[in-house]
């Protein structure tokens, strides 16, 4: 487990915030995932050791949300929200888009390794659907066109101005 | 309206029956005292409660009490007015409370059950045909029970992994797992091996083995026992037989001092599997994967299935002619077994007795103690050869007293019951100088010298009763017949010890018993049929005071630590 100093440091200082360590599970997860960008079966059995839990009770977690990524994705996640305002808004043509743009398909990454673009669930945002996140930055009113324009400004190094606010 | 009987017990209303249970029963178990059954797929009485599938859903109230004034609101009748709740509750995580009220035949009782049984069948694949449980499936038996009858389900299955080796002994089916998560629980609770789990989530809830791990530890089939449906099932009986053929017959297990119940399933001579028999004092409802295997012994390769006399087959009471032969010169030395059941081992002291006070011997066999059910004692009945009086001290590991006997030349024939005298540390030079009376039900190393050999019975193809590592008494009933050459044990015992000692012998348990209630003190009063199917701890006295070599397992504490501690 390579983790950085900082993700070891909030590791530490999460841990006795609960009244039993089983219950730092998830921000554990959430800790691991924000700084490796994945769950890997080494991690989820770093995790247990660290809670005093077997590994398969930390692996119930990651395989039952399915915010828990168990592969490396791209340097950008793409989240395209399908929930039924932005689908009836054209959320399925604005996920082709992306996945013309960056030649893969849904829950893949992009050659390059630029993108994973995925489907999730409601964004909190139905009045401007199609909503797409992403990293941690909205994006309102997303339809084919926009899309396009994102995946351009992606292209371009740095990407759409907006730093991921951990 | 109903006080509680004693302090500790409280009265409760099932379907307008009244039943008093202990202080905490929870409401599946008070109903089941009243012979009310609730059905339930993932409550198990020896594991927690997790209450996730719902089908033990009841009705239930309270007496209704008057908040301002704290007295009790009357109904028309002058009897005091139930509230029932609005919204049924699991009867597993519900404790009886008193004056508690539970409603199990309601329109909405019988409603909750339809619903749950046709979310349980929805996933559930129709291969009942084909399914090991068939017959013993808790789905199977409370949809026919409870179910509405008939399918509203026209959409396409899921599609589950049917074959997951899960273990050596453990197959898993997971589209017959409902997700009671019974053997989960298990595993975290009683082996203290969390292997299992649920990944993934909803309708695609699979139940697997953590990814490198195996359910592999000694209690796994456990997991099997406790599956409701057929979604575990034991490598070992898997399309053998179909349940509803085979005949249940009491037992014991023999690999250690627990003497864990069991129930042996057999079919025209034929064992097909052994499984635990609940007893809430020894095994609760659990056994080891170790002794489910010991009915393999019946039909071993090396099974003794004719009496010999000089080296020769030859009909059992002919063997025993040669054997008082031998016997009737004297010198004789016996080696006993812990292996042997409680009345045998009273026949074999009558035969040392009416052999002119032939000293007795007896080997331990000790192993590592699991803390469980198997334990450090490897042999069932150690303490009924103390008790039987065949032997007065624990033994040792080895014979080397019996060797330096044979040394010395003060034995000249040897009467060997179920054990390898050269594990037993004899040597071959040592075993040239005496001739050997040899009763088995194996051959052995060695089995060829003896000049005669008994051929007995195992565990499974006669009754008698062991005395485990508590001084409980639990008797253990035939469950298929022995091989055509064998004979019981306690015939060829009582044949030796009567013509030797020139009186009648008991050959049968139950007359056995007659005898030993007279001469023994622990067991006064007793007979074999007497005897319940729990057992019965008998008074040890100062027995149970030597050094055992058991530690702490299951429902045992070994006395000095009892005691001290």
């Amino acid at each position: 487990m390579n983790l950085k100093p900082e993700t070891l440091a909030k590791i530490e200082a999460v841990i006795p915030r609960y009244p039993v360590k089983r219950s730092a599970a998830l921000p554990l997860l959430h800790l691991v995932q924000e700084d490796a960008g994945y769950i890997a079966d080494e991690a989820v059995e770093w995790i247990a050791a660290k809670l005093d839990l077997q590994p398969i009770n930390i692996y119930e977690l990651v395989t039952f949300y399915p915010m828990f990524r168990r592969k490396p994705g791209g340097r950008r996640i793409i989240k395209v929200c399908r929930t039924l305002s932005c689908a009836l808004a054209g959320s399925y043509k604005t996920a082709e888009a992306f996945k013309a743009a960056f030649n893969c398909g849904l829950d893949e990454t992009s050659p390059d390794g630029e993108v994973t673009i995925e489907f999730v669930e409601c964004l909190a945002s139905c009045g401007t659907a199609p909503v797409v996140m992403i990293d941690e930055t909205l994006h309102e009113k997303v339809d084919g066109e926009r899309a396009r324009a994102l995946a351009v400004e992606i292209r371009q190094a740095g990407g759409p101005a907006s730093a991921p606010t951990a | 309206m109903t006080a509680p009987a004693q302090t500790d017990l409280v009265t409760v209303v099932i379907d307008g029956k009244e039943i008093a249970v202990p202080k905490g029963t929870n409401i599946i178990e008070a109903a089941s005292r009243l012979g009310i059954e609730i059905p339930h797929y993932c409550y198990h009485p020896k594991l927690s409660v997790v209450g996730n599938c719902r089908m033990c859903l009841v009705e239930m109230g309270m007496p209704m009490i008057d908040r301002g004034s704290g007295k009790p609101i009357l109904d028309d009748h002058g009897g005091q007015k139930i509230g029932w709740m609005p919204r049924p509750a699991i009867a597993c995580a519900t404790a009886a409370v008193p004056g508690m009220q539970i409603r199990t035949t309601t329109e909405l009782v019988k409603q909750c059950r339809e619903g749950v049984m046709e979310f349980l069948l929805v996933n559930h694949p129709l291969d009942c045909p084909i399914c090991d449980q068939a017959g013993e499936c808790r789905l199977q038996e409370f949809a026919t029970d409870y179910g509405r009858g008939y399918s509203r389900f026209i959409e396409e299955k899921n599609v589950k992994p049917k074959r997951t080796r899960l273990g050596p002994r453990v197959m898993l089916d997971d589209e017959r797992c409902i997700l009671c998560s019974r053997c989960i629980r298990f595993c975290q609770e009683v082996p203290k091996d969390d292997v299992l789990g649920f990944v993934d989530r909803g309708s695609y809830s699979t139940l697997t083995c953590y990814p490198g791990k195996q359910l592999e530890n000694n209690y796994s089939l456990n997991t099997v026992d406790i599956c409701p449906v057929g979604a575990l099932t034991s490598t070992d009986f898997r399309f053998k037989m179909r349940v509803w053929f085979l005949k249940q017959t009491p037992s014991i297990d023999t690999e250690s001092s627990v003497g864990a119940n069991t129930f042996v399933w057999a079919r025209e001579g034929k064992i097909y599997r052994i499984t635990p028999r609940r007893n809430d004092a020894v095994n609760d409802t659990w056994m080891a994967d170790s002794g489910r295997e010991l009915y393999q012994q019946v039909e071993a390769e090396d099974r003794l299935n004719a009496c010999h006399a000089s080296g020769k087959p030859v009909p059992a009471p002919e063997a025993l002619q040669a054997a008082v032969a031998l016997l009737k010169e004297g010198k004789t030395a016996i080696v006993g077994s812990a292996r042997a059941s409680l009345e045998e081992q009273f026949l074999l002291k009558k035969v040392a007795r009416a052999a002119g006070g032939a000293p007795v011997h007896l080997v331990a066999h000790t192993g590592e103690g699991d803390g469980l059910l198997v334990s450090a004692d490897r042999t069932p009945n150690l303490r009924g050869a103390l008790l039987t009086g065949l032997i007065d001290t624990l033994p040792p590991a080895s014979l080397e007293a019996l060797g330096a006997a044979i040394d010395a030349g003060e034995v000249q024939t040897l009467v060997v019951v179920r054990e390898d005298l050269l594990a037993a540390g004899l040597t071959e030079a040592q075993l040239e100088r005496v001739r050997i009376i040899h009763l088995d039900t194996h051959r052995r190393p060695g089995l060829e010298r003896a000049a005669v050999v008994l051929a007995g019975l195992t565990v499974f193809e006669k009754a008698g009763s062991f005395v485990n590592q508590q001084f409980r008494v639990q008797k253990f009933q035939k469950a298929v017949p022995g091989p055509g050459g064998a004979a019981e044990d306690l015939f060829l015992l009582a044949t030796l010890a009567a013509e030797l000692g020139g009186e009648s012998m008991p050959s049968t348990p139950a007359s056995v018993w007659q005898a030993m209630a007279a001469e023994i003190a622990a067991f006064r009063g007793m007979t074999f049929a007497g005897i319940p199917d729990d057992g019965v701890v008998v008074e040890a006295g100062r027995l149970a005071e030597l050094p055992f070599v058991e530690g702490e397992s299951l429902h045992y504490k070994p006395a000095a630590e009892a005691a001290g501690v």
